[in-house]
This record gives C-alpha cells, structure tokens and sequence, in this order.
C-alpha cells in the first residue's frame, strides 16, 4: 500500500491500513445497503462513509470483489452506468446477507470484548476488584 | 460450503486466465475513466483528474496481481513455472542430465527389483485363503532335512482325530522324483511330467478352487477309485495347448486310463511354495488306505488352525496327541515313537524363514547402493548449483526467499528424480520378469515374483526420499551463501568456494566408505560360495549324468516279491549290459535315488547284540545295482556289491563312512573296523561288506548324515535313475542311451537326461544367486563411486585452475602438480576405506550367519578390498591429475 498521505498532512492521524477480511465485509456491507454498484461506486462509497480514515487503495477493490464472488455472496453482470458507460454491477445475494448478518454479529461481540478489556487498564475503582 | 464454492472458482478461474484478465482490464479501465470524469466534474483540469485519480487507485500492476492471486491457483503457477524453468536448465545441459539419469535409474532400479523379491519371498501372504492359520507340522529340524520330516498314514488318522487346534489337517507324499508320470498320448512316445500324490482334504485346507472343472473329493482317493487327475495351469497351456474341454477328457497315463477332472489356477504352484525349483505338473490323488499305509513315514503334514487358536495353544495340543501316534496301528510297539517329533510352525515361516537374513543383507546392500547414487547426485548438483551462484545471488537481491530458491532446486532434483525412477522401474521390470522365468534356483515363490502395486508405491517413496536427500544439500548451501559476496565473486577460487570443497570432500569420503561396506561384504559371500563349491560332496559330479529308467517289474500272483525282485534283476541287469557297450561309457549303474534330492529311511540297523539308543538319525536308503559307486566317483573301501549278492546268499549292505565310526565306537569293534561285522534290522542279519565315503545328499553345505545302500537284488527298489559316466560330454550320448533303452522297453518315457553337476548347482542354487546380487551390487557402487571420485577431483581441478596456473608460475614442475592432485584424491580415499573398514567390522556379525567356512573378520578380504578400492580412486584421479600436470600457466592466469 503506497503511503502517499504520509507526505500531505501531518496533524491527522494517519489512516487505518485495512486487513483482508474487513475490506470484504465493507464491500458487502455497502452492497446491501446501495443495492447494485459497480466497482468505482463501492470505493468511494466505502471512502466517504469511513469519512475518509480508511486507507484505500481503490484498486485492491477487485481482488476482494473475486473472494465474495467465488463465495457466492455477490452476483455479477455486465451492465450501463449513469453515463452511459459500459460497467460491471455487482449485488449481494441470499447467502452473501446471512453471511453478512453473522460477520456482523461476531464483530459486534468482538469489539465488544475489546471495549471491556481495553477499559480495564483505565478504570483505577476496578483494581481493587481484582485483588 | 462457501469454502468449496472458492475452490470450484479457483479451478474454474485458472483455466480461463486469458477470459477472466480482458474482463479486469474492462473494469479498471471503466473504473478510471468514472474516477476522473468525477474529478472533472469536481473541477479539476483533466491533467489533474487523470492524476489524483490513479493516485486514488493505488497501483494499476499491484491491483492486477492481487486479484490473480485472489482468483486462481497461484501456487500452481508457481510449480508449473517452475517446472518449465528446470525442463528448460535441464535440457541445455544434457550430458549432465543423462548422467544423473543413468545414476538414478541404476539406484532405484535396483532397489525396486529388491524390493520386490523381499516381497514375494518375505513379506507377501501365501497364495492361498486366510493363510496366518497355515501351519507346517514336523520334527525339529535334523540332519536328514525333509526326508525324515514326514508321519506314516496311522499316525496321521490319529493327529488328525485327536488334535483339537485344527479346522482340518491335510498333508502330500513326500517321496515323489521329477519325472514319475508317463503320459501316452496317441502316436507318440511317453512323455515324462512331475505329479504330486496328495490327500484328497489338500485343496480344501489350503483354501485353492479350481479354475476350471472341481478339484478332489474323497471318494476320487479311495482304493479302487477310478483314476483321476488336475492339471497344473502350466501344464494345460503347454501339453494340452490350453484346450478348454480338457475337463472329462481322459489320457493314458502310467498305463492307466486317468480322467482329468479339473485345471488349477495360475495363482497356485506347488513347486514355488512346497519345492522350490522343481516343476510340478500335475497332482493326483492319495490313496492314504492302500498300499501307501504300509510304506511307513511318507505324508507330510499341513494344517489350518481354528480361528482363534495361537501357535503355542497348537504346539501344546501337538506335545499332548504325539505320544499316541502310531507308526503302524499292527505294530503296538511302534506307537510312541513319534513324541517330541510333532511341532506346528507358521508355513510361512517354514517356506522362507531361513531365506530371512540374506534378504536383509541384499536389500541394505542395495539400500547403500541408493545411498551412494544419492551422494554422487548430490556432488554433481553441488557442482552445477556453484556455476549458478551469481543468478541466484541476484535473484536473492531482486526480492526471492530463501524458501522460494530452496524450493525452485528442489523441483530440479525432483523432475529428475522422477525421471531417473520411471526409466529405473522399466529397469526393474526387465530384471524382475527374467527372475521369474529362472526356474533352476531354488528359492521358494521365485517364480510369482511381479511388480505390483507395493512395489509402485515403493518406487514412488524412493523417488521422493532420493530427491530431498540430493536435492537438499545443495539448495541448503546455495541459499544460506552471502549475496554480497557472491555478487562481488568474479572468479574462481574464492572464500565460498572453500565451503563447497569440505562439503565435496566429505560426500567423497563417504561413497567411499559405502563402497567400501559393500565390496567387503561382496568379497566375504563369493570367497564362502568358492569355499562352498570345493566341498568333498563324496561323489565326482563331472562327467556324470542320470536319466529315469522306467521298467515293469510286475509278476502277476507274486505275492512275496521273490519273483518281482527276481524279474528286476534280470531287467536291471541287462540295461546295464547295453548301457555300457555303447562307446564313450566308462562306467554304468542304477539307484533308485540320487544324492542331492529327496530320499527315505528305514529305521535305524544296529550291531548285533546292541541295545539301540533311543534318537539315533536314521541313516538314508539307497538301492542300488553294482556299477552305481563308480559311475558316481564314490570311493569305496572294502568291496561293491556284485551280481552274485541275491535273494539266496547272505543280505550285504554297504555304509558310509561317519555312519560306520559311529556304530564302531557303539559296539567297541576292533581297529573301528566296519567291514565284516553283523547289523540287526528287524529279523535279518545285514553283513557289512565295505565302507563308502560320505555323501552330502540334502545339501552341499550341511553336514552330511548316514547312508547305507543296498542291494537292489535284496531290497526293494522304488524307481530307477540310470546313472552314467563318459569320458565324453553328456548330452552327445543321451540319444544313444535313450535308443539302448527303448530297445528294451518300447514304454520307455523320453526322460531328460540330467548332468549330476546340475544336481549340485541346483542344491546351490540360492547361495549364488545371492552371492551374485551382493557383487553386482558392490560392482555397481564401485562404479559410482570411482565416478563420484573423477567427477569431484576434475571439478576441483577446474576450480583451482588459476591457483595451480599461479603456483606453476612460481616454479612448480608438471610431475608435482600431478602428484599434489593424486595426493589430494588418495587422502580421500584412504579416509574413506578406514571408515570402511571400521564400518564393516562393525557389521560383520549381522553376515557371519550367511558364511560358510569364512570368519567375518577374513583378513586376506578386507585388505584385497581395501586395496582395489584405491587402485580405483588412484585411477580415477589420474586423468584430472595428469589435466592439471598440462595447465599452461599464462592461459590459467588470464582466464577469469
């Protein structure tokens, strides 16, 4: 991943380098929310609703659109755009929402887990508890 | 599920790469062209738009791998590039690859047809159903071997009533002789085969079903039954041409019209399994309550154990029913000889048991053999890999793993690895196929010996072990090098460089070492094999031969054999006559067995007056004409029996020589003399004639029992072998003979007429054809080794080339150079013979039981070795020597 930002700003934080799997289920995320994208459509959805802290390099989109699809949890088909230029639309399916609906669940429970854990060291009324 | 989707894409996605990378061009293409018609529309120029929207994209390239590697089977690429790129390196080099070819075809192909030699004899289940419950019940072995291993019919009804460990007990007349059928067809002489006489339970017992027609019930071996016959597959493709109405069809055989009610099927050779090197072509049935009842100890016996049953439980139960067999139920004082002589042992065990240790000495023989071919490959890639050190430095420093060049050199070693075993296993094929077809070693299940599944799965494990074994040493040191360094390297003879040669140096010693394991081994079975053939067998092979004679000696109404016996003489005595006219024919005489074969025992005689102990060997029978001891070069001390010994004189018999101190140091006769004294057998008195010289007649290499002879004129005689001696070859008089003797009896069978050296190699057959394995084995990685040796001093040679150039230049002669090199070879290889040496030391206990008359530390042996393996290094390290005496200095120096 290029880190061209890191020469622009230096008071922002810098972006959140993203993994594998949560690119994945951004990109289903955003598909059952918008309906039917093409691939442009979903990057900059994905950048405008992370409120641009995500760091994106918007091509690595389509190696993350070939896993949902060889999963099953996106369709394809070739189609017209808004400007009438010729794009590949992508929606999510049946399966793609449960998985979805799980992925979800499991993030929820795992940040979750984290808050807590991490809110351990910063409360100094638990320590007694512990002891 | 998701996950199978995924790897249904993969597959699908890699055989339409072409397809599915147009389509991503499409949709990156349309994704910039959107990017930047929004910047514009945002205000940029275009110039701007089109950059901030690649900028945004990230890089094109990187966009494109990652989603090949996402979508396909990269790891696929990755091999199959790989594997073109070794096809490719190794196509350009090709006389290094026919090199590495021929050495691993060598190795693996030895080691497959070991392999599968080890399995048919060894490891393989018998041929037959269920066969761990097969037991082979005997004696504890003697010295009389398998003619003193077998139960008369009484005490066969009797175990088989009493014994509770057994489904059923079955067992085969022991006694038969090669050639004791004769078969008439129409218009033709009597054609002479092998049969065996078995129990009519045999087929059932050992669980075979016929291939064709049924096999014997018990009423086919009843007294009086009509006669029948089964056919050996063998024998119906090749006498009766595979004829597939055989069954029902009835030949004259032996004068008898038989009925041949079944063919047995190819997997089922009696020979393979029961007697090894013998061909048996047919079997008929037992008739266990006729006349065999009264023949005494002629069944062996065979039984399938209850399921459930152990061995010790068997061993028991035997120890428990022996005390009440009965050598014959009419003889109430015979019963109970048989005690402590009934154990069951595993058939298997039986069949192959004693082949044991030398099959282990043969498959670790061939094992360092792959050992050897695996160094010298390894030496080789060594070499090769240096040459390359610069390529795979800079792919080292363009980004590659260390994993990622291990893994590409270990595709090249196993390309070639597989290569070497598919050309090794047609290799081993050949070897295998003509193994099988060697009918005249006598090695039990030979003859079944195929490559089969097992031996597949083998080569495949070989293949794979060889490859990581030379492929690893190499990859290891290429990839561990400094890249710098090697980068910098522009010549030969640098720091790395070194590394390499203590590495070389060290795989040398040890193929010299292996070599050195294996020539001594060789050296050690081939001086017990001379040893073995310079035993004093008590007869002179050379020169002598023996045909069957067959006869009819049947006096009708003859009830107490008188006349029979008298008919025979008058026979016997003019075959001889005839015989010994034709010219060439020193000397002629009949026995009824021969030396070397199978043969009977009748009870023990002792000297008059003698109270017999109990366990004395029974000394073997022979019958014999006068005539017989000379043509076989038996000496004879004392007289040989003469025409005039009949029914009416005195009964003579003749003994060998151990036999005759034995009783002499029994009965206190004076000087130990034999001849004259008296011996009780039963209600007659036998006088002892002469004194004949031992004769080994189960094995060259055991010791040989007792024997006694009589004469035909006087014993009953249970065939006839005509043996001969000639001053010329054998086969030159076999037709006169045959003719001589047609003359007399038109149903003569055409019998093979057998040189008695035949005899002797078949009893020592299997001693040379393991003794032949090892040394070509110790040939073959002489062989290697020499090469290996060549190849590492001429490579190491080539490297020093500027270094010698250098030292040349300072005033070193050519002869020193030379000497230097040959110096450098023979400290290698001096190395590697003590560690030899001090190997097989080591290891001589585990081939001492397959010596004979050799001690395992033979002085003379393991120096001769010690010695030709340097002569050998010493040679192979000549002509890259004598390269190095001719290195022209300046050529050297210049040269980069």
């Amino acid at each position: 991943m290029l880190m061209w930002y890191g020469h622009r700003d230096a008071m922002t934080p810098p972006k959140l380098d993203l993994l594998q799997g949560t690119l994945d289920l951004m990109v289903l995320n955003t598909l059952a929310a918008m309906g039917s994208l093409h691939g442009y459509g979903i990057a900059r959805r994905i950048e405008q609703v992370s409120g641009d802290q995500v760091l994106l390099n918007q091509g690595t989109i389509y190696a993350s659109l070939v896993r949902l699809e060889q999963r099953g949890w996106i369709a394809s088909s070739w189609g017209v755009s808004g400007n009438n230029r010729k794009a590949k639309f992508y929606s999510i399916t049946r399966s793609g929402r449960s998985q979805l609906a799980a992925d979800a669940r499991h993030w929820e429970r795992l940040t979750g887990v984290m808050d807590r854990v991490l809110g351990m060291s910063k409360d100094p009324d638990e320590e007694g508890n512990l002891a | 599920m998701s996950w199978l989707l995924r790897v249904f894409g993969r597959i699908r996605a890699y055989f339409s790469k072409r397809a599915l990378d147009v389509d991503l061009e499409a949709e990156m293409a349309a994704h910039l062209d959107m990017a930047i018609e929004e910047n514009i529309e945002r205000g940029m120029s275009p110039f701007e738009a089109r950059r901030q929207a690649l900028l945004r994209f990230g890089s094109v390239q990187q966009a494109r791998e990652i989603q090949r590697e996402a979508r396909g089977l990269m790891k696929l690429d990755i091999l199959l590039g790989d594997l073109k790129y070794t096809l490719r390196t190794l196509g350009r080099d090709p006389g290094f690859t026919a090199v590495a070819l021929l050495i691993l075809a060598l190795g693996i192909g030895a080691n497959i047809a070991v392999f599968s030699v080890v399995d048919t004899l060894m490891l393989r289940p018998l041929p037959f159903a269920d066969p761990h419950q097969l037991v082979w019940i005997a004696p504890p072995p003697t010295k009389c071997g398998l003619s003193c291993a077998t139960y008369s019919t009484d005490a066969y009804d009797e175990f088989r009533m009493n014994s509770r460990s057994y489904q059923d007990v079955t067992g085969y007349f022991a006694f038969s002789s090669p050639g004791n059928l004769s078969l008439k067809l129409s218009g033709g002489a009597p054609i002479a085969a092998t049969s065996i006489d078995v129990i009519a339970n045999f087929f059932n017992v050992l669980g075979v079903q016929p291939a064709r027609g049924r096999l014997f019930r018990p009423e086919d071996a009843r007294h009086g039954a009509p006669p029948v016959i089964v056919l050996s597959d063998a024998w119906w493709r090749t006498q009766f041409n595979a004829d597939p109405n055989i069954v029902g069809k009835a030949f004259d055989i032996g004068g008898q019209q038989t009925t041949v009610i079944g063919v047995l099927p190819a997997s089922f050779d009696f020979g393979a399994v029961f007697a090894p090197g013998t061909k048996v072509d047919a079997i008929t049935p037992l008739d266990l309550y006729g006349p065999p009842r009264d023949w005494g100890n002629i069944i062996t016996f065979i039984g399938r154990l209850k399921p459930g049953v152990s061995l010790s439980q068997a061993r028991q139960d035997a120890a428990r029913v022996a005390p009440s067999m009965c050598w014959n139920n009419k003889q109430p004082q015979s019963c109970g000889s048989y005690k402590d002589q009934v154990v069951p042992v595993p058939l298997k065990d039986y069949i192959s048991g004693r082949l044991r240790r030398s099959l282990v000495v043969v498959w670790s023989a061939v094992g360092m053999i792959l050992l050897i071919a695996c160094v010298n490959l390894s030496n080789l890639l060594l070499a090769r890999v240096a040459a390359r050190s610069k390529e795979f430095a800079m792919r080292g420093a363009l980004g590659a793993s260390r994993s990622r060049i291990v893994r590409q050199l270990l595709t090249e070693s196993l390309v070639l690895s597989i290569a070497g075993s598919a050309l090794g296993l047609c290799l081993a094929y050949v070897l295998v196929f003509w193994l099988a077809h060697q009918g005249s070693i006598a090695l039990p299940l030979l003859s079944t010996l195929h490559i089969d599944g097992a031996a597949l799965a083998w080569t495949f494990l070989i293949a794979i072990t060889a490859a990581v074994l030379f492929g690893l040493v190499p990859g290891l040191r290429m990839a561990g090098g400094n890249l710098q360094e090697s980068l910098k390297d522009s010549g030969l003879g640098s720091g790395q460089s070194r590394k390499h040669e203590s590495i070389r140096s060290i795989l040398v010693v040890s193929e010299v070492a292996l070599a050195c394991v294996l020539l001594v081994g060789a050296g050690l079975l081939l001086r017990s094999f001379l040893h073995v053939l310079d035993v004093d067998l008590g007869f002179q092979p050379d020169r002598a031969a023996a045909i069957k004679v067959d006869y009819d000696d049947n006096v009708p109404g003859d009830k107490t054999g008188v006349l029979t016996t008298q008919k025979r003489t008058v026979i016997f005595q003019q075959i001889l006559a005839h015989v010994s006219a034709i010219p060439g024919v020193e000397a002629a005489g009949i026995s009824d067995y021969l030396p070397l074969g199978q043969n009977r025992a009748w009870g023990t005689p002792f000297p008059k007056g003698i109270k017999p102990p109990d366990n004395a060997s029974s000394p073997l029978v022979y019958v014999i004409t006068p005539g017989y001891l000379h043509a076989m070069g038996t000496r004879i001390r004392g007289r040989d029996f003469t025409w005039d010994d009949g029914a009416r004189s005195d009964s003579v018999v003749l003994i060998s020589a151990s036999f005759a101190r034995y009783l002499a140091s029994l009965a206190n006769w004076p000087d130990g003399n034999a001849i004259g004294q008296v011996l009780a057998s039963g209600k007659q008195d036998l006088h002892i004639v002469g004194i004949v010289d031992d004769v080994h007649e189960e094995a060259v290499e055991g010791e040989a029992g007792w024997q006694i002879y009589y004469p035909q004129s006087q014993a009953d005689s249970a065939g006839a072998q005509l043996v001969l001696r000639t001053t010329l070859p054998p086969p030159v008089l076999a037709n006169s003979v045959l003719r001589a003797l047609r003359a007399l009896n038109p149903k003569q069978t055409a019998a093979e007429f057998r040189p008695i050296q035949t005899l002797v190699d078949h009893a020592n057959s299997p001693r040379r054809f393991f003794m032949i394995l090892v040394a070509s084995f110790a040939t073959l990685g002489l062989l290697l080794a020499a090469l290996g040796i060549y190849g590492v001093i001429s490579y190491t040679v080539t490297r020093q080339t500027q270094e010698i150039g250098i030292r040349m230049a300072l005033g070193a002669s050519a002869g020193r150079v030379e000497r230097q090199v040959l110096a450098g070879t023979l400290r290698l290889a001096i190395i590697g013979v003590f560690i030899g040496l001090a190997a097989s030391l080591a290891a001589a206990k585990l081939i001492a039981s397959l010596l004979f008359a050799t001690s395992p530390w033979d002085v003379a042996t393991y120096l001769g070795m010690a010695l030709a393996l340097l002569v050998v290094a010493a040679v192979s390290g000549y002509l890259p020597a004598r390269r190095a005496a001719r290195i022209d200095p300046m050529v050297a120096l210049r040269a980069n």
